[in-house]
């Protein structure tokens, strides 16, 4: 059952080759067995999951099902649940369990959806191995030597390693694409404003965008068609209908325009993935693309700009976990400042100290022009690239990372070489823009990714791109020896 | 030396919204502690604010009714700081760009002189919740209900001269915002309430001093007598060769004194930035006419037209006019009395008003009705009663005892007007008074005064004063 792709397995629970309550438990059985080796998991909601999916099998057998009712998924801890601990990757929240439901998690549940449990992340989603994580590593299933990706690389490892058929992860700055690269798995953020926020733990409220983390683009554009739409209670959500993302997958990509933007393939990436993502690109022109050298002058910025950015709406969305309504709260404070200091002192992990200090000072009087207003008018240069870019091209591609999955502990003292990791995945985020990873390789036998980056509301074109390339390679098809 | 004192006010109102200015949670005042917070409220990891469309719509009323510029996009900004009754670590304000910008307000003092205050901008915000220090075993509780209530923080220009200018200034914003219904302008529950900036500078120095902040003032009295008190106390700083600090200060009211609470070197640094939750808040010319069309009209074209239509003295005019309850319920009475403009108004600013205050009433609880009192006056008019019989009746409406007609009829209070039974009292009261007529006819017209009190007393006060006073020149003429 584990082999099957979310499409498969939707066809399969109506076709009545098993049940949802069956699907499930086999899931569970394996994450119980081989989770330990990954640890990707934070939370496994054992009984209810087994309860959604016995709800799941009445709607089937009444005919009532949708395309993910009865489906076992991974969601990210990052998603407010009601009932099951959210934690966010992070001591402070160790002991919250949310009251209400992100609407991310409703989409789902009235989906008929069934949710395995939470994944391990990167503390409040800060980071790009997952190694931030108060619940420790998640190892990447290619090689438990190597990290996953991150932030979501808990939601990577468990698609990678067949404990869900599909996750969703967030995006802040690469951490859907990032891990998914990492991983051998389809990961796609959408537009900023296509799925909503509420309930979605803040991390730099203007650039996080939550989507799937599947096998397959089909897979992913069955998990978009339940998580995206305007939301009343998120103002950032844009009101914009949705459409059937699994209906344009297969159109024809004859005449499409890709742009490789030169600031892609510079020194800093690695030759052999550049390999891979020209190999990639010949079979575009194989379906009758159309290539083309462009540039996105700003590039180089990106990191920079997103590390101001970033950090000062972290230090700001991180204030409300101060120890006295919800979270961990230090034993025996004296005084208030003592409850303050000691609660988010103990609470915090380092990477998430260092970013509210950058931020809180960039923020600070007589600090501010210099840092937090230079950074946005380095975010609107650095969109205005991609305006003109895709006034010449419809997608651009190139390389999701620099590398493939390093080794765990090889960055973790040194902040900027980790940073670096999303240095082709931060722009769109800044510029809010959808981008995927797609598998399209390997080296060393670790896999890497093909980015893939569209136009404002774009996703169906990126979906049907991505399925295209996956009708004439196997790369995301891959699993790794021990989680076959 | 002559000093010349500077004052700036900053007004918190209170918008009469039915949910909070970012969630949907009830603004009701005095429910259950925590009863009235969400999760938004609460500031739940998760949780995003929403606007209350309403609360905007308020603030366009408020800048439509002082005649200020409204921002066609203003920004939420968030005000970082830590604090256990503010959930999330900041408050979501404006700080670049109001929604409200610069206006003019005219104020009147006592005297009659008037004067020009700039309105330097208003901007929403949301409130911060209360930390309870009692009853709680050396620890602080925390009431969330407050939090998120929507405000509008009203910003004055350093315009002010003096106390009763600051007064004046504070009263006039506080009848614009009850006319136009964005509040309910109760003080005590801290509906409306005030920071003044204070300074003193020799008469004549363009430089302005230096300031200190006079937190939370909630009533008028405390307002003037707060700051006069910080006048002095920083004219006794300069005057000794001090220098003022710049500061924030508490009122005391029972101390009447005014205490540091912290000083610009401990001031917090609120790392102002935009809030990334919130859209850019965009206002078109639409709206704003339509919100011009729901407003009622403003206290000072009232009073204008009260003057003209109802021929009332400026100073009857302002009365009446102070708040938009007892400006509809002087119309009211001048409609039922068949347009008795003058007696209405009389009637309302003199006994009404003296026993709602005997009775610490507001007018809109008024026992005596605006339809009660002005058919009252239609009796006055019409002859029925006399004004003294008058206060009479209004005493037994006040205590419930039906409207004026009834108490006309119960207590025979009708005016005796059949000259032939007054003339029958006047020839009594004449005849058994001869000492009196003698005095009188002799000269002494003061005498007159007894006679009318005689008659008036004979007939308890129901023959009609005007007849008995003809009737008695006729007679005693002799």
């Amino acid at each position: 059952m584990h082999n099957k792709t979310l499409s498969e397995l939707s066809d399969a629970l109506k076709a009545g080759e098993f049940s949802s309550s069956e699907l499930t438990r086999s899931y569970l059985d394996r994450i119980a067995s081989l989770d330990p080796q990954v640890n990707a998991y934070i939370s496994v909601a054992e009984q209810s999951a087994m309860a959604a999916a016995k709800a799941a099998d009445k709607l089937i057998a009444a005919g009532k099902a949708s395309p993910l009712t009865g489906i076992p998924l991974a969601q990210k801890d990052i998603f407010c649940t009601e009932g099951v601990k959210t934690s966010c990757g992070s001591k402070m929240l160790d002991n919250f369990i949310s009251p209400y439901n992100a609407t991310v998690i409703e989409n789902f549940n009235a989906a008929g959806a069934v949710m395995l449990g939470k994944t391990n992340m990167d503390e409040f989603a800060m980071g790009s191995s997952n190694e931030t994580s108060f619940y420790g590593a998640v190892k990447n299933p290619w090689d438990i030597n190597k990290v996953p990706g991150g932030s979501s690389g808990g939601s990577a490892a468990v698609v990678a390693a067949q404990l869900a058929p599909a996750a969703t992860g967030t995006d802040t700055g690469g951490s859907i694409r990032q891990p998914a690269s990492l991983c051998g798995i389809t990961g796609l953020k959408p537009t900023y404003g296509r799925v909503s926020r509420y309930g979605m733990i803040a991390f730099a409220s203007s650039l996080d965008q939550a989507g799937p983390m599947t096998r397959t683009a089909e897979d992913a554009a069955m998990m978009l068609n339940c998580m995206a739409g305007f939301d009343e209670r998120d103002s950032t959500s844009v009101q914009r209908d949705v459409p059937d993302y699994t209906a344009t997958l297969s159109d024809s990509l004859e005449g499409l325009k890709i742009g490789l933007p030169k600031e892609y393939f510079d020194e800093g990436l690695d030759a052999q993935v550049g390999q891979a993502v020209e190999a990639a690109i010949r079979e575009y022109e194989n379906l009758g693309a159309i290539v083309k050298e462009i540039s996105l002058p700003n590039t180089h910025l990106a990191v920079p700009t997103y590390y101001v950015v970033a950090p000062a709406e972290c230090s700001s969305n991180l204030s409300r976990f101060d120890g006295v309504r919800f979270g961990y709260r230090c034993e025996d404070p004296v005084d208030l400042e003592d409850l303050y200091k000691r609660s988010r002192g103990e609470g915090f992990g380092a990477e998430v100290k260092r970013r509210i200090m950058i931020g809180a000072y960039a923020l600070s009087a007589g600090y501010y022009d210099a840092y937090y207003l230079k950074a946005q008018q380095l975010r609107r240069l650095i969109s205005d690239d991609f305006s003109r870019a895709f006034e010449e091209v419809d997608v651009i591609m190139g390389p999701t990372a620099p590398g493939p999955a390093f080794g765990i502990g090889e960055k973790s003292d040194d902040p900027i070489t980790m940073y670096l990791s999303d240095i082709y995945t931060i722009a769109a985020n800044l510029a809010g823009l959808p981008g995927m990873s797609v598998p399209a390789g390997f080296v060393n036998d670790m896999p890497v990714g093909l980015q893939i980056i569209g136009n404002y509301f774009d996703e169906s074109r990126l979906l049907n791109i991505a399925h295209r390339y996956q009708q004439v390679t196997d790369w995301h098809m891959r699993v790794p020896d021990q989680f076959k | 030396m002559e000093w010349e004192v500077v004052i700036g006010l900053e007004i918190h109102a209170q918008l009469a919204t039915k949910s909070k200015i970012f969630s949907g949670a009830s603004t009701a005042y005095g429910a259950q502690a925590n009863s009235q917070a969400c999760a938004v409220d609460l500031g739940l990891p998760g949780v995003l604010p929403v606007l209350n469309q309403e609360a905007v719509q308020m603030a366009i009323k408020f800048g439509l009714a002082t005649g200020s510029e409204i921002a066609e996009r203003s920004i939420f900004a968030r005000k970082n700081y830590f604090y256990p009754d503010l959930p999330k670590g900041y408050q979501i304000s404006q700080f670049e760009l109001p929604v409200v910008g610069r206006g003019n307000l005219e104020i009147r003092l006592e005297d009659g002189t008037e004067k020009t205050i700039g309105i330097t901008r208003a901007h929403l915000e949301e409130d911060a919740g209360k930390s309870l220090h009692g009853d709680f075993q050396g620890m602080t509780g925390i009431d969330l209900n407050r939090a998120g209530t929507p405000l509008l923080e009203i910003v004055s220009e350093p315009d002010m001269r003096s106390a009763k200018e600051a007064v004046a200034y504070m009263k006039k914003i506080h009848s614009i915002v009850t006319y136009i219904d964005i509040c309910d302008g109760n003080m005590q529950e801290g509906s409306f309430r005030c920071d003044a900036n204070v300074s003193v500078r020799p008469k004549g120095q363009q430089e302005l001093g230096t300031r200190s902040e006079l937190k939370n003032l909630n009533s008028f009295r405390f307002v003037e007598r707060a700051i006069n008190i910080e006048i002095e106390r920083q004219i006794d700083i300069i005057e000794g060769g001090g220098e003022v600090v710049q500061e924030t200060r508490l009122y005391d009211a029972d101390k009447n004194e005014t205490r540091s609470m912290r000083s610009k070197e401990e001031a917090n640094d609120y790392r102002y930035f935009p809030d990334p939750d919130l859209l850019p808040l965009e206002i078109d010319s639409q709206q704003i006419e339509s919100m011009r069309a729901s407003l009622p009209e403003l206290p000072d074209a009232k009073q204008q037209r009260f003057i003209s239509e109802y021929e009332l003295s400026v100073y009857d005019a302002d009365v009446l006019t102070s708040t938009r309850q007892m400006a509809d319920y002087f119309e009211a009475v001048v409609s039922a009395s068949g347009g008795e403009a003058k007696l209405s108004a009389n009637w309302v600013t003199g006994d009404l008003a003296g026993t709602l205050n005997k009775e610490s009433k507001d007018i809109q609880d008024s026992p005596v009705s605006a339809d009660m009192l002005g058919k009252m006056i239609k009796r006055i008019a019409d002859n029925t009663i006399s004004g003294k019989i008058a206060k009479q009746v209004f005493e037994a409406m006040w205590q419930g005892e039906g409207d004026a007609d009834s108490v006309i009829e119960s207590k025979g209070l009708k005016q005796v007007t059949d000259s032939g039974a007054i003339e029958k009292i006047v020839d009594e009261i004449i005849a058994n008074n001869p000492a009196q007529v003698e005095q009188y006819r002799s000269g002494k017209e003061k005498v007159f005064g007894f006679f009318v009190g005689q008659v008036m007393k004979a007939s308890q006060g129901k023959a009609n004063p005007a007849q008995v006073n003809q009737m008695l020149k006729d007679k005693l003429k002799g």
